[in-house]
């Protein structure tokens, strides 16, 4: 993925304009949180609200709860992470991707609400 | 270090922090100091501990020097842990204690090189230091020893770095003055490295053989520079506070603060090793005796975590049928294990080995089980005398 298109939320998460949607977290996160080490996703099939929690990551030092940045269902989980969860430090837009979601709200808005990569980044303290 | 740069937010700076800063290290308060977290990776920092060698700034911590006739009475009076065995250039691990049993402060007391029970060097953690210097006041003034203990805060003339790991010897070997090699564990001995004047210890707190060397402030940056070139080849790192405490919960060495603080005991915290109950009177001494004969009604207790979940700090922890019986002090992913690991109270009854129990994690219960701990031991040990 190329981040310059994407979307960002202010909680650190990015989803790609597309049906199914990618999401994922920033570089930004991930190297605020250091070495990931497990990572808790939903399952497929669980509809998500836009701003609702779906998961963890737990790096060696903290863990970081996961919001939806849009309103959609699971599709597919990314089942690699279950054993190489610092896929999402080495490859946070591509590797280290977390779920994907067909799209069930209002997705223009929905994306309109979220930031891009310049105002996310100046918001995140870059 | 308690004289020092200020930083913003009123944070100290020990005299390696621009060094940190220029490495790239991930800066964060602990204990009222700025320091080091992590360097890049706290993992790749653990693992060269465990299989190498790490270095760490550890000149937060503080110093008390006690000299006098008196000296001795009073570091007896202080620590659980008799020092009445320690010949000079010997140290010892202890908790401090006050009356009624609770934990001042862990420490390490060395008993100096020179004459006997002539001078001790306490070494206390940051965030106790105005706590415990106050303490030591009070304990003397009460012993009536105000005329035959010199006390002495040392730590803004007392920088520490610790170098630990199985490769941290052939590391030092080369460039210290005295043979590092015929110290034991927790002996002390005032040398040179790379001719500037320290005194060093063979002491620890990561579970691994290593060294914590004294230097003087304006001599840090010589010392830090120089170990770490002369380390290269061997595989030494700089390691954060990070990868220090998962190096430590590994080694179940408590953390003042976490697993042992102002409300819990040493009985409590299975620290009854360092507590020397036979020994003349010392603060705490009658509450601890009455403790252990009524029993305990709590003690820390390792766990591991039956699933990928990473227990933390403060999350719950219930017996088998979901009812509360205590609390995680601390918790996290343990490199070496490849899992999460914690220590929590729990009552004597639900604390065997092998007990099934659930950590609440974000409100869902994840299973754990009681554990033998510590959860890593090093397969060579140096001599023990510390105990």
């Amino acid at each position: 993925m190329n981040p310059d298109q994407l979307r960002f939320a202010g909680s650190h998460e990015w989803v790609s304009d597309g049906n199914p949607a990618t999401v994922g977290i920033s570089h930004f996160a991930q190297d605020q949180l250091g070495d990931v080490v497990f990572v808790e996703l939903p399952k497929v099939g669980t509809t998500l609200t836009a701003g609702s929690p779906f998961g963890s990551v737990e790096s060696v030092k903290t863990v970081s709860d996961l919001y939806a940045p849009i309103s959609g269902r699971v599709t597919a989980v990314n089942e690699a992470l279950v054993s190489t969860p610092e896929l999402v430090n080495s490859s946070p837009y591509d590797a280290g991707w977390l779920i994907k979601l067909e799209p069930t709200g209002d997705l223009a808005a929905e994306l309109g609400a979220l930031k891009d990569r310049a105002s996310y980044e100046a918001g995140a303290g870059h | 270090m308690s004289e020092h740069e200020e930083g913003t937010g009123g944070l100290s700076h020990t005299p390696l922090h621009g060094l940190h800063e220029a490495a790239g290290a991930r800066m964060a308060p602990f204990g009222g100091w700025d320091m080091p977290i992590h360097y890049g990776s706290i993992l790749e920092e653990h693992q060269a501990t465990r299989q190498a060698a790490g270095l760490f700034d550890l000149s937060h911590m503080g110093e008390f020097l006690m000299s006098g006739p008196g000296a001795f009475d009073l570091v007896s009076l202080l620590i659980t842990n008799d020092p009445a065995p320690l010949d000079p250039g010997q140290g010892l691990y202890s908790p401090i204690c006050r009356d009624d049993g609770t934990i001042i402060d862990d420490i390490i007391v060395y008993h100096l090189p020179g004459p006997p029970r002539a001078r001790y060097l306490l070494v206390v953690n940051a965030a106790n230091i105005g706590k415990d210097w106050a303490w030591v006041q009070a304990v003397r003034d009460e012993a009536g020893l105000r005329d035959k203990v010199w006390l002495e805060d040392q730590s803004a003339l007392t920088a520490l770095i610790a170098i630990q790991g199985p490769r941290a010897e052939e590391i030092l070997i080369p460039i210290t003055a005295e043979p590092v090699e015929s110290l034991g564990s927790f002996e002390y001995a005032e040398t040179t490295v790379g001719r500037i004047p320290v005194n060093i210890a063979r002491t620890g707190y990561t579970g691994e053989d290593g060294f914590e060397i004294f230097v003087a402030p304006e001599q840090a940056i010589t010392l830090w520079t120089l170990l770490l070139d002369r380390g290269k080849d061997a595989g030494l790192r700089p390691v954060g506070l990070g990868a220090r405490d998962t190096l430590r919960l590994e080694a179940r060495l408590a953390l003042y603060g976490n697993d042992i603080d102002d409300t819990t005991t040493p009985l409590e915290a299975g620290l009854a090793r360092w507590v020397k109950l036979d020994k003349p009177r010392f603060w705490g001494r009658d509450a601890l005796r009455r403790q252990k004969e009524a029993g305990l009604t709590r003690k820390l207790v390792g766990l591991t975590m039956a699933d990928r979940a990473i227990p933390r700090a403060h999350y719950l922890v219930a017996n088998a049928e979901g009812v509360e019986i205590g609390q995680v002090t601390s918790g996290g992913y343990s490199p070496t294990l490849g899992k999460g690991i914690a220590l929590a109270y729990l009552p004597p009854a639900q604390s065997a080995v092998g007990t099934a129990l659930q950590v609440i994690i974000r409100g869902q219960p994840h299973p754990a089980i009681v554990v033998k701990t510590p959860f890593y031991r090093r397969t060579t040990v140096a001599k023990e005398i510390g105990s």
